[in-house]
């Protein structure tokens, strides 16, 4: 326990120390919630835009805490051998993993109070329900943007994690269904779109949010993505 | 070993207390990777307590070797114990009681010194302080230094404290002093000797003959995969020369009748070019005459040398003297 507690300790205060985590982490997600919040542009149907961005920008927040920052920290950790070091140490893997997990429970706990902060004193924004379900909904996006950060980190060089995570989250972002909705994208995209993990976890979040049944067929998107990318993430991982 | 580990993880620094008669097995051991043999039938033991150095030419097999003790590597073939344990199935065991040193990095870039020791001791069921292993490795003044802006030197020191924080019985260190400086390689010589006053095992493996040199007890010489020889350094030397051999290094082609005939020498030879040895009874009459010769003949000797062979010709003739890749 003491050590697992170390350790968490250990990959929060590194995450704080780099400052192009926290841009993609706090500073994106929030800018982004701002402007979009200020617009009318995407607002759909009688929603006002402040209903279908949050949803969307809290799946960014996860995307960018499980698959970015996770991702890309454990990638340049294998490469400067910091796993095969603590593989050395009696730390276990599980405890290892469990830090990571803690550590990115805290950082995402951290987005949602200061975004829903946010959205709820400057856009005067209330969930119409649903908060038990978009918090099991957000565990399960977390995990599958955790496995696959873990995935690209445990199989890619260092560098190639970096562009991979980078370029990933800039073409989820773009049409994953968080800002734009998947209706509004060029129709050779809107039929790709609902098959994407973003885009089924920024669906679930919204539609339990609003109060609404969540729509099966993202769940079942969802699940499967979350499953393979466990999968193959503990079967492919490097350690060194 | 009939007690278990975690009982006398505790008890490690007792002087001897624990400590089995073998702390590092290794018999027959093999590991390939795909169609190249890296491990090819080596055998060695290191007793609790003793330094014991492999020594050997780059690509010998010497970090694989270490890693498979470690724990980190499986091995293809043979046998292996440390500290009673198979590092293959009882790692995590073996891991309390063991410390390490990898090649190179191992640290978070952005942690600081006292920080990273400070993690690893909530690692270990007994720990030593980390302020008293950072004045012990020189590291005191760079507390708060992330570990990316510590010198090469530097970070081999904080390497070494993290392979100390978890009060071992047994250190594994892979090329130490790689990248120091005189006297931070110095410092290091010494705490490897307090180590040894300790009880502590050390298996070090090192690419410096004055290193295995100065600090081992016992040197395996590993060449291809396999020990070509293990000994002291009495032990090592020529056992075909009973005689004092002394060294002597000159211009190229001298006439060896000219020397053969002083008095003092039994036989001389020139062992590679520009290098001659001397076999005597008699050393201190050899370099009288021997200079006495050189002056009067205006030979340039550039070095001469009395007693046993130094380690690094031990090594260049177990291992012979090409470049390898």
């Amino acid at each position: 326990m003491k050590a697992l507690l170390a350790q968490t300790g250990m990959e929060l205060r590194l995450m704080s120390r780099r400052g192009e985590n926290l841009l993609v982490t706090l500073v994106i997600p929030l800018v982004l919630l701002l402007f979009f919040g200020s617009t009318s542009v995407f607002a759909v149907g009688s929603q006002r835009p402040v209903d279908f961005l949050v949803p969307g920008v809290l799946a960014l927040a996860i995307m960018s805490t499980g698959m970015v920052s996770l991702g890309i920290a454990t990638a340049y950790e294998r490469h400067y051998g910091v796993l095969k070091r603590l593989g050395g140490s009696p730390l276990t893997r599980s405890q290892l993993i469990a830090a990571k997990i803690a550590s990115v429970l805290m950082v995402e706990a951290l987005q949602a109070l200061l975004l829903l902060g946010v959205a709820i004193l400057a856009f005067g924004w209330q969930p119409a329900g649903g908060t038990e379900v978009a918090l099991g909904i957000a565990a399960l996006g977390t995990v599958a943007f955790a496995g696959l950060g873990l995935l690209m980190a445990g199989g890619l060089r260092a560098e190639a994690t970096l562009a991979g995570a980078n370029g990933l989250y800039l073409i989820f972002a773009l049409i994953g269904g968080m800002f734009l909705p998947v209706d509004h994208l060029p129709p050779a995209l809107s039929g790709i779109s609902p098959y994407l993990p973003p885009t089924a976890l920024a669906d679930l979040l919204r539609t339990s949010l609003s109060g609404a049944g969540i729509s099966g067929f993202s769940l079942v998107v969802l699940s499967v993505w979350t499953i393979g990318f466990v999968v193959v993430a503990s079967r492919t991982f490097q350690w060194e | 070993m009939a007690v278990s580990g975690e009982v006398e993880a505790g008890e490690h620094q007792a002087a001897g207390a624990g400590v089995p008669p073998m702390a590092v097995q290794v018999r027959d051991l093999r590991k390939s990777y795909g169609s190249r043999v890296a491990v090819d039938g080596l055998s060695f033991e290191a007793a609790g307590g003793e330094v014991f150095a492999l020594l050997g030419p780059n690509g010998a097999g010497k970090t694989t070797t270490i890693e498979i003790l470690e724990g980190y590597r499986h091995r293809d073939d043979g046998e292996v114990s440390v500290l009673g344990l198979d590092p293959q199935r009882q790692a995590h065991q073996l891991r309390q009681q063991i410390g390490l040193m990898l090649q190179e990095g191992g640290v978070y870039p952005q942690a600081r010194p006292r920080e990273i020791l400070k993690l690893f001791a909530s690692f270990y069921p007994k720990h030593d302080d980390p302020d008293r292993l950072l004045e012990l490795v020189g590291l005191s003044g760079e507390l708060k230094t992330p570990y990316r802006r510590l010198s090469g030197g530097q970070k081999q020191r904080l390497a070494l404290a993290l392979a100390l924080i978890g009060c071992p019985r047994l250190v594994f260190l892979d090329e130490p002093t790689a990248g120091m400086d005189p006297q931070a390689r110095r410092a290091t010589w010494d705490i490897i000797r307090s180590l040894r006053e300790q009880q502590v095992t050390v298996l070090l493996t090192t690419h410096y003959m004055d290193e295995a040199e100065q600090l081992a007890d016992r040197i395996g010489i590993i060449d291809r995969g396999r020990l070509a020889a293990v000994g002291d350094m009495e032990s090592l030397g020529r056992r075909d020369t009973p005689d004092t051999t002394v060294r002597m290094v000159a211009p190229a082609n001298l006439e060896l009748a000219e020397l053969r005939a002083l008095s003092a020498v039994k036989d001389a030879g020139e062992d590679q070019s520009g290098v001659y040895l001397f076999e005597t009874e008699d050393p201190a009459s050899l370099l009288a005459e021997v200079t006495a010769w050189a002056k009067r003949a205006g030979v340039a000797v550039r070095e001469l040398r009395v007693g046993r062979e130094s380690l690094e010709d031990i090594f260049l003739r177990l291992t012979g003297d090409r470049i390898r890749e």
